[in-house]
């Protein structure tokens, strides 16, 4: 029961999420956070997944990692199924990806020094010798941009939300990891620091040779980083395509919404008067069909009985809309 | 803007008492507001747009130290006593914060804030409170609004949860409303319509507003004016779109081109600017910018410049080494 085809199936896919789904219980009810995602995301890669609060994209970024498990659907990571490992297996597997979280601070414990924040991957992976530990936690630290005679000795609290987001992309990387979940890792950052991290994320793509699932609300941010990029709705995908392509060119009505409300530095740019398209509805109760269709302008009576499957409208951009805009 | 100032920040100085020593919060900050105008005032954490806001509604810390001047309507507010702030306080000067459960009081529904709000400085009777404020929910935007009034803080969405505290502070008619970051803990789509929904009331009440925030992007369409702040002062200050188009201080300029463009290639580098804000209990010498200053010269760093005019006196800078920009060049 495919509800969304896997687009652009390329046969160097480091990852390929196959009509996943994640639903959890809330009381009586069930929230249906991720329902039937599929993509892949090449080796090298760094695909953008945007949508808003509530969209369920940090879920999605979980489950492909195995920290909350998928209600069904598999998730192949460089041709072994994640979604059926467990243990040491799935343990093993964990070193080749790694997570960076959105609230650097949070990410780090407060009462241990940034030496052993730094080493604690290496010390989970068995590496014994404290002086090869010690000198790989001095090489990240330098890689990324932080001394690390005046850091190891340090307690969390005594850095900024710019520099935490450093050292907790330095423990990141210390494993040597080939793909790295980005949950929002510069939303919490301010304007100057954020382009700091960016670029640092950028670097460090290219010098470890990392493919990369960037999760984010804002949209310029995710198209500086981003070869492709995913718009989430409401637990379901909407649109997949290249970046330049999809942002030029978006399919989806609600890509082109988000696209819209953008605000943008110039003041020659008057913000037009948006259509009031109201909130996104709960997804305990997501609307029939179509999901986006509450809120679409272009709604009718097939989008709330027939769920939109993506399709190709574009080379490699896919959308799963009835009305689509190209 | 002389003539029909409403509000004017002089000299105002915040210093807060911390265990590393005093901390100036804001550092000698003047501006002033036209009636129906709007300022933006833009700046990063730590800045003290925030304290600078608090400043002025008098809700400063009590271990606060507040020096200066605020003349609003005609009356300096720092001589005002505690029961006649309190008057003028969601009257006529209103304010709508970043996070609207801090605003909004969990345990009374909307329908009790609203009307208590209404007849505290209305002395409108049940009935007419009543009324004005279903008038008010439709206004911003709620759905069912006669519904809403018997309803709890927690049981809106946060968007809705934002226009109801923008209800509140529309409620007297304000001459002046402070929006602190009101979009900020908002998603994209909702941003839009709660900007677009303060522009509307704005107009349709020749209200003032100070809108701060930390997006130029937010400010670029939407003010008449921007106030950029950095390290507790006011650094570059001109009409908006002098500010976009010939800014001269060199903190500006890299705020504008650290921010990815969605015009811009994927992967293209940003501009970033290197290291972070001074620590504010521990004030530099010179220019706070200079250590991150692509243009800072020695002097920066010994002398602090002050905040002069540039060609027009509404265009001002604090800067020795502005951006030059062509003197025939019009805005």
């Amino acid at each position: 029961m495919m509800l969304q085809s896997a687009p652009s199936i390329s046969p160097d896919a480091l990852l390929d999420v196959d009509n996943l789904v994640v639903e959890y219980p809330v009381g009586a009810k069930i929230v249906h956070a991720v329902s039937g995602v599929s993509l892949q995301i090449a080796r090298g890669e760094t695909l953008g997944l945007v949508g808003e609060s509530g969209c369920g994209k940090s879920t999605l970024g979980r489950a492909v990692l195995q920290l909350r498990r998928p209600t069904s659907g598999r998730v192949s990571f460089d041709g072994q199924d994640l979604t059926a490992m467990h243990g040491d297996a799935l343990r093993q597997m964990r070193r080749r990806v790694q997570l960076i979280f959105q609230d650097p601070i949070a990410s780090l414990n407060p009462r241990r020094r940034i030496g052993d924040i730094v080493a604690e991957p290496l010390v989970i992976a068995g590496v014994k010798d404290p002086e090869k530990r010690e000198r790989l936690v001095h090489e990240v630290l330098t890689a990324v941009g932080l001394d690390p005679t005046l850091v190891v000795g340090r307690l969390p609290h005594e850095f900024s939300g710019g520099q935490c987001q450093r050292i907790c992309i330095a423990r990141a990387l210390i494993l040597n990891p080939e793909f790295i979940v980005c949950d929002e890792p510069v939303s919490a950052l301010d304007v100057s620091i954020r382009a700091q991290i960016l670029n640092l994320l950028e670097e460090m793509k290219g010098r470890f040779g990392l493919t990369l699932l960037f999760i984010a609300h804002d949209l310029a941010v995710v198209k500086a980083v981003s070869d492709r990029v995913a718009v989430m709705y409401l637990g379901r995908l909407c649109e997949v395509g290249p970046s330049e392509q999809l942002f030029a060119r978006p399919a989806h009505p609600y890509t082109a919404l988000l696209i819209e409300a953008i605000p943008v530095p110039d003041p020659d740019v008057r913000p037009t008067e948006t259509v009031p398209v109201g909130e996104p509805p709960s997804p305990i109760a997501p609307p029939s069909g179509c999901r986006f269709r509450t809120r679409c302008p272009r709604a009718d009576q097939r989008c709330s009985d027939e769920v939109p499957e993506l399709r190709a409208v574009a080379p490699g951009q896919f959308v799963a809309c009835h009305h689509p805009l190209i | 803007m002389t003539g029909n100032t409403l509000l004017s920040v002089e000299d105002v100085v915040v210093d807060l008492p911390t265990p590393r020593g005093n901390l100036r919060a804001v550092d000698h900050v003047d501006l002033t507001v036209g009636a129906g105008q709007t300022l933006g005032v833009v700046g990063e954490s730590g800045c003290g747009k925030t304290m600078l806001s608090r400043a002025i509604l008098q809700l400063v810390p009590k271990k606060a130290k507040l020096s200066g001047r605020v003349m609003f309507d005609g009356q300096d507010l720092l001589q005002l006593s505690p029961e006649k702030l309190r008057k003028l306080r969601g009257r006529s000067l209103a304010v709508v914060f970043q996070d609207p459960m801090t605003s909004l009081n969990p345990v009374l529904t909307i329908g009790t804030q609203l009307i208590e709000t209404l007849q505290e400085h209305l002395e409108l009777n049940d009935a007419t409170a009543t009324r004005r404020s279903i008038e008010l929910l439709a206004a911003v935007g709620i759905p069912a609004p006669e519904q809403r009034l018997a309803q709890y803080p927690h049981q809106l969405s946060g968007g809705m949860r934002q226009r109801v505290a923008i209800a509140i502070a529309l409620s007297c008619e304000p001459k002046l409303l402070i929006a602190d970051e009101p979009t900020t803990a908002l998603d994209v789509t909702i941003q839009a319509q709660i900007l677009d929904l303060l522009a509307r009331e704005q107009r349709r009440r020749h209200m003032a507003m100070i809108l701060i925030t930390h997006d130029l992007g937010v400010v670029a369409g939407r003010t008449d004016e921007v106030a950029v702040m950095y390290a507790g002062r006011v650094v570059e200050r001109a009409p908006t779109p002098a500010l976009f188009k010939k800014m001269r201080m060199p903190y500006t300029e890299a705020l504008l081109a650290a921010l990815p463009k969605l015009d811009a290639a994927p992967h293209t580098p940003l501009p970033a600017i290197s290291g972070r804000p001074p620590d504010p209990t521990r004030p530099l010498q010179g220019c706070s910018f200079s250590p991150r200053c692509r243009y800072a010269m020695s002097r920066c760093q010994r002398e602090k410049p002050a905040l002069e005019a540039a060609e027009t006196s509404a265009h001002q800078f604090a800067c020795f080494h502005p951006i030059e920009t062509h003197a025939d060049a019009n805005v």
